[in-house]
């Protein structure tokens, strides 16, 4: 099941085209990463959603109907550039908002305190915002973007501005909102985060959407066959071995012991290179190397690149 | 339509709260008090003290001869040497010396007054009245007129201006009063309209720039949030012309039964004072009757003011306005990143209130004229120029007019801000050209 599914979304403004002809599906209850460099159109594709922007073309559904005003209050959005009211005190701030999202003060009041305990600001109630300090002021944030616990949350790059321990706090925080059932979708360009925390990636460059898929998945499909060995003994004793069957070899000899990567040629497995190999040294270590996503976004930015240069 | 009021209340009680409108609100009208007070307060201890002046009268005319008053003595010094009086008034406890030359009858300047500090305007008035007078009657009376027939053919005038309208009715009209009123109500209204619509427009700023509009966009419509926004601002003026009504006339009753009420009963004993003397009175009547008529005037010009219906015109045509304006200066601080880049918008939009205070001055000494009819009619300047007319009666036919012109402006204007304001509120970095906001208009 599908909670948001984009078809042919485009987006223009007065002097640029922000997205063209966008579909993708994002289902329920998986965290779902937006990924592009900066000015590829991921703000204005979250905007959409979030309906601040209407589309020029193309349709949204959510939970298997059009889109309407009524959704927003089962979404939760925490933009990039976000503020909060600086003289307003934290509490009224934080039930305004979740008043704008339709909930009772009363009830706003009560789940604010179960917020502002877990996260141990209580005692910053009654001050004005301005007297926060930039980490309390992004809890607060965060709370007021996960208080009517929407099934759907949108981050726009959520862990920018964040110290390590505010963004570690974070990133248990999302994980276990998805654990209640929660869909997240991410906008960043900070691959170890996608990496941690997506199952799932769409890639958006110059308003095109170029990729998308399961994280495993796509790891797969940009597979390498590069391979990561440790073993004790010679270097020199293996490398014919080792260089026959695969390119672009790297080894570090350290007293007894050897670590080499490298990449297997057409053809070969690593089972063949294990088999070669068992005889003549004591294998420690063997695994597979996937690309990582930077490796991904990287490559795929610089191949739409250039065909996608008109 | 619920979160439109979240809005609204939000907007309304964080201004309200503030100190800087607490204290506008009290103080406002307590500045207006006192510079319409301070004059009648000044007299009110100026006259506790007597002043005694010395009077060096080289022409013998005036010794023993001027009129002295509750607070003004004189005392004529024998010797009329005015380098030696001078010099003799520097260890004197006078209040000042009058020196009369000798040649006053022919030349105006021979009277003059000696003293460390600025004689009151109405101690000069009182001496060179009564000299003027003394001197007319005897050069009257030397050409053969006697001063009981100058008396007796003694004549005044005072034009009343009466109003006849339409429907046969006459209104006796103090043109003094409409104009202080029209002035009154015709800058207040240009004061409040730049004041809140500048509250407004900073208020949109801030929330551009501190980048909190994108959350409450992701909530609310971009034109909830600026008719909430609005509307929260219109009650915070309402509420201080409630305040600041409330304050004035605590404060002027107040003020009235401290200072003024104890005047009018000394007044009151003075007269009787005077009718019991009987001989003063064939002298001082007439003055008293002046004054009393022209008191009658005004308190019936002010009588027949419609307060209800000027009150119900200032609501009508302050909101009017302030919609309007409220509206273009949300817009302007929609296109804005900070408050020094909404100059060259904030300039246009201000013009028409510019160009409508000084048409009023025009206005209020001529209300019917072509000029002001139509300045009052154009809906950019009708709250100003017709809150300025209304005091002298305006036909209901012309403010029925300019009221729905000037509600159908604001209509129009609303629905454009309203365009700018939502894609202006998320835009950021760029500086907006003009054409480039004509094409936020035209953008569905």
């Amino acid at each position: 099941m599908n909670i948001i599914e984009i078809d042919g979304v485009c987006k223009s403004f007065a002097n640029h085209k922000a997205l063209s002809n966008v579909s993708m599906q994002i289902p329920e209850g998986s965290v779902f990463g937006l990924l592009g460099p900066n000015g590829a159109g991921k703000t204005t594709l979250i905007r959409i959603i979030n309906q601040i922007y209407a589309p020029d073309c193309g349709t949204i559904t959510f939970d298997g109907h059009q889109l309407t005003r009524a959704d927003v209050a089962s979404m939760g959005y925490l933009p990039e550039e976000r503020g909060l009211y600086k003289q307003m005190r934290v509490g009224e701030q934080a039930i305004y908002l979740a008043q704008l999202k339709g909930m009772s003060a009363a009830e706003a009041r009560r789940r604010l305190h179960y917020w502002f305990d877990k996260f141990e600001i209580s005692e910053w109630w009654n001050r004005k915002v301005d007297e926060l300090s930039k980490g309390m002021q992004q809890k607060v944030q965060f709370i007021t973007t996960v208080l009517h616990e929407p099934r759907l949350l949108v981050f726009d790059e959520p862990f920018s501005g964040f110290d390590p321990i505010n963004a570690n706090l974070l990133k248990n925080e999302i994980l276990e909102l998805r654990d209640k059932g929660a869909t997240i979708i991410f906008s960043t360009h900070n691959m170890s985060s996608v990496e941690e925390v997506c199952n799932r990636v769409a890639l958006i460059n110059k308003s095109h959407k170029v990729l998308d898929g399961e994280v495993r998945s796509i790891k797969q499909q940009f597979k390498l066959n590069k391979f990561d060995l440790a073993f004790v003994g010679e270097y020199n004793h293996v490398a014919s071995i080792i260089e026959n069957i695969a390119d672009a070899v790297e080894y570090n000899q350290q007293g007894a012991d050897c670590e080499v990567r490298g990449r297997l040629k057409n053809g070969a497995t690593f089972n063949n290179l294990l088999q070669m190999l068992l005889p003549l040294a004591q294998i420690t270590r063997f695994s597979e190397l996937l690309p990582t996503m930077n490796d991904i976004f990287i490559e795929t930015v610089n191949n739409s690149q250039s065909f996608g240069n008109e | 339509m619920n979160k439109i009021l979240v809005i609204i209340g939000r907007e309304y009680i964080t201004r309200v709260r503030k100190t800087s409108f607490i204290v506008i609100s009290i103080l406002g009208p307590i500045v207006m008090l006192a510079l319409m007070f301070f004059p009648m307060v000044m007299e009110h201890y100026e006259t506790e003290e007597v002043r005694l002046i010395a009077v060096a009268d080289s022409s013998h005319l005036f010794i023993n001869k001027l009129p002295e008053t509750e607070t003004i003595k004189f005392v004529y010094l024998e010797d009329a040497d005015l380098n030696k009086q001078k010099e003799r008034f520097k260890q004197s406890d006078y209040y000042a010396l009058l020196y009369i030359g000798h040649n006053v009858v022919n030349t105006t300047n021979s009277v003059c007054i000696y003293s460390n500090q600025t004689p009151s305007m109405s101690l000069r008035m009182h001496i060179a009245n009564y000299i003027e007078k003394r001197i007319e009657e005897g050069k009257l009376w030397a050409r053969g007129v006697n001063p009981d027939v100058l008396q007796s053919v003694k004549t005044k005038i005072e034009i009343s201006t009466v109003k006849l309208s339409a429907d046969g009715n006459e209104k006796t009209e103090n043109f003094v009063l409409m104009e202080v009123l029209g002035y009154v109500l015709g800058f207040v209204v240009y004061i409040m309209l730049i004041l809140t619509g500048n509250m407004v427009m900073r208020s949109v700023i801030e929330e551009k720039s501190n980048r909190i509009v994108e959350i409450i966009v992701s909530s609310v419509k971009p034109v909830q949030l600026m008719i909430g926004k609005i509307v929260g601002v219109s009650l915070v003026a309402f509420t201080q012309f409630a305040i600041w009504i409330g304050v004035t006339a605590a404060i002027y009753i107040t003020v009235v039964s401290l200072f003024v009420a104890p005047d009018v009963t000394q007044l009151q004993s003075t007269q009787q004072l005077m009718q019991a003397s009987g001989s003063i009175l064939q002298q001082s009547q007439p003055a008293v009757d002046d004054m009393t008529i022209k008191l009658h005037d005004a308190m019936g010009t002010i009588g027949r003011i419609n307060f209800g219906g000027t009150i119900a015109a200032f609501l009508l045509f302050f909101f009017g306005g302030y919609f309007l304006y409220a509206a273009l200066f949300a817009a302007v601080g929609s296109v804005c990143d900070n408050e020094t880049d909404s100059q060259q918008f904030v300039f246009p939009i201000t013009l028409p209130l510019i160009i409508a205070i000084i048409v009023m001055v025009n206005t209020i000494q001529a209300p019917d004229t072509q000029l002001s009819f139509w300045f009052s009619i154009i809906p950019f300047t009708s709250p100003i120029i017709m809150m300025a007319r209304i005091p002298y009666g305006v036909p209901y036919t012309e403010i029925f007019l300019a009221a729905t012109l000037l509600i159908l402006t604001f209509m129009a204007v609303a629905w454009g801000a309203s365009k700018i304001y939502s894609t202006g509120i998320l835009m950021h970095g760029t500086k907006p050209t003009w054409r480039n906001i004509f094409k936020w208009i035209k953008q569905k």
